[in-house]
């Protein structure tokens, strides 16, 4: 910080240490390989690229979703954001989906978003998963605030888990009621919901060092479900 | 009674779709005219499938709408619900118009859109096939019955969870391979059973059925366009003839059946339609079963004669059911990838199987088939249309 204006200084949220998410591998039902890591601020111009054409896509909160994920990797990058972070799901280098989240204080993280880019494989299920992991596990929080922006969210995380009312919150997506994720619940779940290995071999790590995005029509297609046009 | 052809068959792309159920049905059917390319030939009669357009898109009386849509008149027109079983039985009833003399060209389509509502109460409009008093009020859905079938028929024969992963396996490949599936996605027996990653991959849903042992739910339509002998030979071009059709019924409470295990309905359906059509189960080149969950594609394998009972995953094992097998099953991906919108997947069987007999399957075709059959399952195996289809020179 010791090359910024006083005044940007008065202009960022002040930031805690955050651990790294050390990177892991998950075996999809496809018996493709995705890896799950952290991106850095320098990243975060490629994922805007990703999302960027989902911000016209209605179905299934595609839109909204898109759009504040947008707003909020804007200011992770622009440090106008307290604890941000993100990971992201890399099959081949290939960017297949993305969940973000913050750290409130030391005890309590709330997440913000998961976008699954390829659709079918439990992508989303995956990345939210490693995303209550970095909260619970490596940031050694007591709970987190969730709050879904889709029926498939809330089936995903609220159903699932299952998660508890923890409604005298209200959360940063809109004010909505928040729902909880206590730390034994987590842990109740972990066997069911949490996949994946470390460490990952250099093979890996090497090709996801990069990430690749879809083709823009790919992105859509696959987000909208729709197949190549028939004859 | 008179002969009966498959002279056209078409279907949308199976999936979710953004389209109304009119939309789909119409699109179907022009794509099976097209097929059949009948020129100034007229259609006598529609007849439209569905299970659950009244209660999820508040729209009966199909048959007529569909008319309407297509400026067909004055064709007569039907609608059939009949459970999952509602394709073939309006297939059936398209056949006895013909083979009756009544009608010369009947346009068939069955359509469903169930996407339009979320899960649960798709789940539950599914579920209101099943006994009222004996299952339904006590929250029984396709996926629990299913499951406790499932539990039965591997105590008893022993099958394994690996048997099912390769009825899923088998079907996402060849779904892979046909553009008009709803999940053209290949999956591994590393991905969805033996891996550790595989418990979250393939979630349990009713045990011993898991996620992948499921059929999706899916929006789409199929149609084929039914003419008589003389029609069919004005044509000219491939003729496919329906050659057999039986169907069967069985107790609607599953639990009232003396053994559970055996699918009496389709063994009576399979037979009648094999006598019928004056050919047996070894005569068949390829098969389309419905796969609404991985065991019911083995027990019906072998309820329709093609293994001994209790040999079905055997005969799956030895990779005989494969697309490269001696008997392949479910080219199209069957119900399992290729998709089930319940009241089109009865007719959507049989254009496959039209597709194969007359070669144009592309990388899923079945080499030099000639015989075919289908079983379209209703209810839980109270209602079972069986159909052979036989290409003729």
């Amino acid at each position: 910080m010791g090359n910024i204006s006083e005044l940007e200084v008065l202009l960022r949220p002040p930031a805690m240490d955050m651990p790294v998410y050390p990177p892991k591998a998950i075996t999809l039902a496809s018996g493709e390989t995705m890896v799950v890591r952290q991106v850095a601020r320098e990243e975060v111009p490629t994922l805007l690229e990703a999302i960027y054409p989902l911000l016209w896509v209605e179905r299934d909160f595609y839109d909204i979703v898109a759009a504040r994920l947008f707003g909020e990797l804007l200011a992770y990058k622009r440090y106008r954001v307290k604890d941000e972070y993100v990971l992201v799901g890399l099959i081949d280098g290939v960017l297949a989906g993305m969940v973000n989240g913050r750290l409130v204080d030391e005890k309590t993280g709330m997440s913000y978003h998961t976008l699954t880019i390829r659709r079918g494989l439990r992508v989303g299920s995956h990345l939210f998963a490693a995303k209550m992991e970095y909260h619970i596990e490596h940031c050694q929080q007591e709970e987190v605030l969730i709050v879904a922006e889709s029926p498939i969210g809330f089936r995903r995380w609220m159903i699932e888990y299952p998660l508890e009312k923890k409604f005298e919150v209200q959360h940063e997506m809109g004010g909505v009621p928040s729902w909880l994720l206590p730390k034994d619940v987590y842990y109740a779940a972990k066997p069911r919901l949490v996949a994946g290995h470390r460490p990952i071999s250099d093979e890996l790590m090497k090709s996801s060092a990069t990430i690749i995005l879809p083709e823009e029509e790919t992105v859509v297609r696959q987000v909208a479900g729709e197949k190549e046009e028939q004859q | 009674m008179k002969p009966v052809y498959i002279a056209g068959a078409g279907m949308t792309q199976f999936g979710r779709s953004e389209w109304t159920l009119m939309q789909l049905a119409s699109v179907a059917s022009l794509a099976a005219l097209h097929h059949a390319n009948l020129g100034d030939i007229r259609v006598d009669g529609v007849v439209v499938a569905n299970m659950g357009a009244a209660r999820v898109n508040r729209q009966t009386a199909l048959g007529s709408a569909l008319v309407d849509q297509l400026a067909l008149y004055p064709a007569t027109a039907e609608s059939v619900e009949n459970g999952p079983a509602s394709g073939a039985s309006a297939v059936k009833i398209g056949v006895q118009a013909i083979a009756s003399g009544m009608a010369d060209v009947v346009l068939v389509t069955g359509v469903e859109r169930m996407r339009v509502v979320n899960g649960l109460e798709g789940t539950d409009f599914v579920a209101s096939l099943s006994h009222p008093e004996a299952e339904y009020i006590y929250g029984v859905t396709l996926p629990a019955l299913a499951g406790m079938f499932a539990r039965l028929f591997m105590d008893k024969f022993g099958v394994e969870r690996k048997h099912l992963a390769m009825v899923a396996i088998k079907n996402h490949e060849n779904a892979a391979k046909n553009p008009y599936a709803h999940i053209q996605q290949t999956v591994t027996m590393e991905g969805i059973l033996t891996l550790p990653e595989a418990a979250v991959n393939n979630p349990p849903i009713a045990e011993p059925l898991h996620m992948f042992d499921c059929c999706p739910v899916s929006d789409g339509a199929a149609s084929l366009v039914l003419v008589s002998e003389d029609v069919a030979a004005k044509l000219g071009g491939p003729k496919v003839r329906v050659a057999g059709i039986g169907q069967a019924t069985d107790t609607h409470a599953v639990h009232e059946r003396e053994d559970p295990t055996d699918l009496k309905s389709v063994r009576i359906a399979a037979k009648t339609a094999f006598d019928r059509a004056g050919l047996k189960p070894q005569d068949v080149d390829v098969v389309e079963l419905h796969d609404a969950f991985t065991i019911l594609e083995i027990a019906e394998s072998e309820a329709s004669g093609f293994f001994p009972r209790g040999e079905g995953h055997k005969a799956l094992e030895r990779g005989e059911t494969r697309l490269d097998g001696a008997l392949p099953i479910n080219p199209s991906g069957g119900l399992k990838a290729k998709g089930h919108p319940v009241g089109a997947t009865g007719v959507a069987q049989l254009v496959e199987l039209v597709w194969q007999l007359r070669g144009e399957c592309d990388a899923r075709q079945v080499k030099d088939a000639k015989v075919a059959y289908a079983c379209n399952f209703g209810g839980f195996g109270n209602n079972v249309v069986a159909s052979v289809l036989q290409r003729e020179a």
